[in-house]
């Protein structure tokens, strides 16, 4: 590493981001060429983008479910740095100045949604797949709860992509994702309580 | 003195809050609770916020509508060669060409469509005309109870009874929110019965045969029903 650089995410939580991340993309694509009538006119070949949408789906959840499991219990220590608020993440969320840990307030709320959506797409998703088939699984609010997540999730993404790549103050730690380090001054004053290794 | 030391001066850190968790059991809670009240949370904020959804229109041209087809290729209208085929259970056999079905008495209505799915789109503007009125050139036999619709996308039909298909507002539309109907809703012209979901809809017309009795159509063939009442079928209401 170089001088002047502090590790900030390690393999593991790069790659749970980047298996997130690909899969959402690849979800989203296949998802709007059934949803967006000009595209699903388009493409037209409904029944294969169907299974493609929902075997996509089925892997997305594994490989993540696989990345959780496997990492035993590194990611562990994450989920735990993510869940605490201290007093200086509540007056962040107010909108006041506060130095904040390796994650600020906004990213650990974002983590937690984040989480939670994945888990909620999975089950809405299955209940349009199986529901299909059988009447006991059919809800006629699925399609609402699906879409709904797709349309708060489009609309989480359009503010993560922001601060990580245009808003000068915050892209650079686009790097802590792509390298795993950042500079230790940008660190030191976007996270100061943070305490790199 | 054997208890240890205790540094009262030296201020301790609150716990921290484990709000992580908190918004995490809380978001998977609402989705999952919200398959119970998500559609009636949604038809009474979707009034509210219907001028958002018709701003954001011409960027996001769903209109709640999305497009279903069961095959590689959505079938193309070329008028032609299109034929409405009347056939069957009949005295005389018909064949309308697009013109001929439009010179047909023409009526209107406005209507909501439901899928079964569970989304709906309200208030559609429908034009075209009342089966009955294409029927009776070809005169039906007695002994004919029902019809079946055969769509261009293949091997897509379905089946009404006779008295299904003469519900008030069942209609065989050719025109849709005023303009001649989309292809992606079934050009040149679909059944229309609001009362029944829409896969009981067929698009893509280009047969109509009257038959004994009503059979299974594609979708019933895969587990839904026949009798496709809005609310009352597919598990809904019942």
């Amino acid at each position: 590493m170089r001088a002047g650089y502090v590790k900030r995410f390690s393999p593991v939580e790069r790659l749970l981001h980047w298996v997130n991340a690909i899969g959402f993309f690849f979800l989203l694509a296949t998802g709007l060429i059934l949803y967006l009538p000009r595209l699903s006119t388009l493409v037209s070949r409904r029944q294969e983008i169907q299974y493609i949408h929902f075997w996509g789906g089925v892997a997305w959840l594994v490989a993540l479910a696989a990345v959780v499991l496997l990492s035993g219990r590194r990611l562990l220590a994450t989920a735990r740095e993510l869940d605490r608020f201290d007093e200086d993440d509540l007056r962040w969320l107010r909108g006041g100045k506060a130095p904040q840990g390796r994650f600020n307030a906004g990213q650990k709320i974002n983590a937690a949604l984040t989480a939670a959506f994945a888990i909620l797409f999975g089950i809405s998703g299955l209940l349009l797949w199986f529901g299909e088939q059988d009447t006991r699984l059919r809800f006629a609010s699925t399609v609402i709860l699906h879409d709904g997540l797709m349309y708060v999730s489009l609309a989480l993404l359009v503010g993560h992509l922001y601060l990580a790549l245009i808003h000068p103050a915050t892209r650079h730690a686009l790097r802590g994702m792509t390298l795993g380090n950042v500079d230790a001054e940008w660190a030191a004053q976007h996270h100061a309580k943070w305490k790199p290794e | 003195m054997d208890s240890p030391p205790v540094n009262r001066e030296q201020p301790t850190e609150p716990e921290p809050h484990r709000y992580g968790r908190g918004v995490f059991l809380a978001t998977v809670a609402a989705g999952v609770t919200s398959l119970y009240w998500g559609k009636a949370a949604w038809d009474s904020v979707s009034g509210i916020i219907s001028p958002v959804a018709s701003a954001v229109a011409p960027i996001l041209p769903t209109g709640g509508w999305r497009i279903y087809t069961i095959s590689g290729h959505m079938p193309v209208f070329d008028p032609a060669t299109w034929r409405l085929e009347i056939g069957g259970l009949v005295e005389q056999p018909v064949s309308l060409s697009y013109d001929q079905l439009r010179a047909l008495p023409h009526v209107e209505q406005v209507s909501t469509f439901h899928c079964v799915t569970g989304w709906t789109v309200k208030d559609v503007h429908w034009g075209g005309v009342r089966i009955n009125d294409v029927l009776n050139a070809a005169k039906p036999l007695a002994a004919g109870h029902a019809l079946r619709f055969v769509s261009m996308e293949v091997p897509y039909v379905d089946y009404l009874t006779l008295p299904q298909a003469e519900l008030h507002n069942v209609m065989l539309a050719y025109e849709m929110d005023g303009r001649p109907l989309p292809r992606e809703h079934g050009a040149p012209v679909r059944l229309i019965i609001p009362e029944m979901y829409g896969y009981k809809n067929v698009k893509w017309l280009q047969g109509i045969d009257v038959v004994q009795q009503a059979a299974s159509g594609y979708w019933e063939n895969l587990g839904y029903d026949r009798d496709a009442w809005v609310g009352r079928s597919n598990g809904y209401g019942l």
